[in-house]
């Protein structure tokens, strides 16, 4: 039996989510990628030497891949036991519409899967406080949308896997969308998911330009800046700066949040963090949980404080 | 245009939620709000509608209860609302939702339907795709920016490192992140959502069974982090974060 893991590439390499995923389904059982995108050669050496035997490769041009890519792995996967999805934009697409096509459940936000009579997957739910066993009971394959970082890739030596084609199917009315531009968004020092120190602001700083006070922080401490969905929807920052639920899940050695309440959906995304510090002017802030150090005091004292105490040091 | 919104009702995020006994599903209580996600696709909608000379209808599958979370989004400004109330959709995951609300739509017929990426309560974040497939539409996902002109949508869709922009013709659907600040809504506005029209089905009538394919075998806590130290600031509470980080060895 085979357990396929979908993977997408814009840039012909094999994205480390798939090989993190491709570690797990080869514990499952017969491990096959399916790859949206253009294979390189490096891709397939990189997919083999984690435990792909195949990779199976459409590649939809300037249509959008989801509608396409849905029902042409809806047709490689009937007989699989798994196929297993990461938390991409792309994957998640692929996913909910792979389930319409053959009429099976997800189970969303994995983190981790096992195999038996049954597929059974562990997830968090509500923000993340309460541990779920799901068991699989519909007919395979069992559809699974896993967490960022819920495996390790481990490669196991093998040779380049071998690249086979998929001819474009028809799928209707959804190949209609194209995509006519590429935008890449340069921002300055390390991402939010490598950075090891993130400083984030919310709704208590007060005001947009308040964000320089955490733009000084971050540099200081050479980390990135994040923030919350209500910064966000207020158009502060970018939303390539959201922390959160429906933003990035980060895990990095010290959060520091300025201004966060720290809200269920805020708290899923950053409570991976090692070390949390918090400051809030509300001693009863939900974010005061789960911080190591809490500091009840106006952000707009404490930072600048901070600022300059870290600035002159030697 | 003709659009349609997909809202849900959610208990209150700021209450503890609890899980029932027998099947570990969410208690739903009366009162119900609609979910903060939801409010970005229904200013979207709003918009769209307003340049369009179009209508906003409201999609929800929940129970009615008092249809406070339904009544706060007609509140914004939405013209109407489709509600599916069917305790034979209780526990129901994302593709029979998907199902009921696809077949609801095609029923009353759309232009443009537009989802929020995920719920506040469940996030599965794959119902609006199952959806999207089930309409035969394409999926225009992540949209921070959206405009129709001509029949044709324009979206800004976010990607790992920016964003593309993409475009398709109507029929289409549009899931919308957050970065669309919500209008609040006028006093005018809530007093003239108690009177806007409320159009409810049942699963039977819109020919969907609730046949669930995963079953919740097991709920146990996540151990909670360590309790922290908590300082209130004196003035000097700065030294201690310099301090932390300086064990932490980030300076």
């Amino acid at each position: 039996m085979t357990t396929w893991v979908f993977a997408y590439t814009d840039n012909g390499t094999a994205p480390e989510a798939a090989l993190e995923l491709l570690t797990k389904a080869r514990e499952l059982s017969d491990p096959k990628v399916f790859l949206v995108g253009k294979a390189s050669d490096q891709a397939l050496v990189a997919f083999g030497n984690h435990g792909a035997s195949e990779v199976h490769t459409l590649d939809t041009g300037d249509t959008l891949p989801s509608g396409p890519a849905a029902v042409a792995l809806a047709g490689l996967v009937a007989d699989a036991d798994a196929v297993l999805f990461g938390a991409g934009n792309t994957d998640r697409d692929v996913a909910g519409r792979v389930a319409a096509i053959l009429d099976r459940p997800v189970v969303s936000n994995a983190l981790d899967v096992a195999s038996g009579d049954e597929i059974t997957v562990s997830s968090e739910i509500l923000g993340g406080t309460l541990g779920v066993t799901t068991t699989v009971t519909a007919s395979r394959p069992a559809l699974v949308v896993t967490r960022p970082k819920a495996f390790a890739a481990a490669p196991t030596g093998g040779g380049q896997a071998i690249g086979v084609p998929v001819a474009g199917p028809d799928a209707g009315r959804a190949t209609r969308a194209v995509v006519a531009e590429h935008h890449v968004e340069a921002s300055e020092g390390p991402s939010l998911e490598a950075a090891k120190v993130i400083v984030s602001g919310g709704r208590g700083l007060g005001s947009a330009d308040k964000f320089e006070l955490m733009d000084q922080l971050a540099r200081l401490l050479g980390g990135a800046v994040g923030g919350t969905r209500a910064v966000v929807d207020a158009g502060w920052v970018p939303y390539s700066y959201q922390v959160g639920q429906t933003g990035k899940t980060v895990k990095p050695d010290v959060y520091i949040a300025c201004g966060i309440s720290g809200a269920m959906q805020h708290l899923v995304g950053m409570k991976g963090s090692s070390t949390i510090i918090a400051i809030n002017k509300d001693p009863d802030a939900p974010i005061f949980a789960v911080a190591d150090l809490g500091i009840v005091g106006d952000v707009h004292k404490v930072v600048p404080q901070l600022i300059e105490a870290l600035a002159s040091r030697p | 245009m003709n659009i349609a919104v997909c809202v849900k009702q959610i208990p209150d995020p700021a209450t503890p939620y609890q899980l029932d006994d027998d099947n570990h599903w969410v208690i739903r209580p009366e009162d119900q709000v609609l979910d903060d996600t939801d409010r970005s696709g229904v200013e979207i909608a709003l918009q769209l509608a307003e340049a369009t000379e179009g209508t906003v209808t409201l999609y929800s599958m929940s129970p009615s209860g008092t249809l406070q979370g339904i009544r706060q989004a007609l509140a914004m400004g939405a013209d109407k609302a489709v509600l599916i109330d069917d305790p034979s959709l209780k526990g129901a995951d994302a593709l029979t939702t998907a199902k009921v609300l696809a077949a609801a739509m095609q029923k009353e017929g759309f232009d443009l339907v537009v989802a929020g990426t995920e719920s506040t309560d469940g996030y599965t974040g794959v119902m609006p795709q199952m959806m999207s497939q089930l309409l035969d539409v394409p999926c225009l996902s992540f949209a921070r920016k959206v405009d129709a002109a001509d029949g044709t949508i324009t979206i800004e869709r976010q990607t790992a490192d920016g964003y593309d922009v993409v475009t398709a013709p109507i029929p289409a659907l549009v899931t919308v992140t957050a970065g669309i600040e919500p209008r609040y809504p006028t006093f005018k506005g809530i007093m003239q959502a108690k009177s806007k029209p409320v159009t409810t089905f049942t699963a039977a009538e819109l020919g969907v069974e609730n046949t669930p394919g995963q079953v919740i075998r097991a709920v146990t806590p996540v151990p909670s982090r360590a309790a922290g130290e908590i300082v209130e600031d004196d003035g000097e509470a700065y030294v201690k974060i310099v301090e932390l980080l300086e064990q932490r060895k980030v300076v």
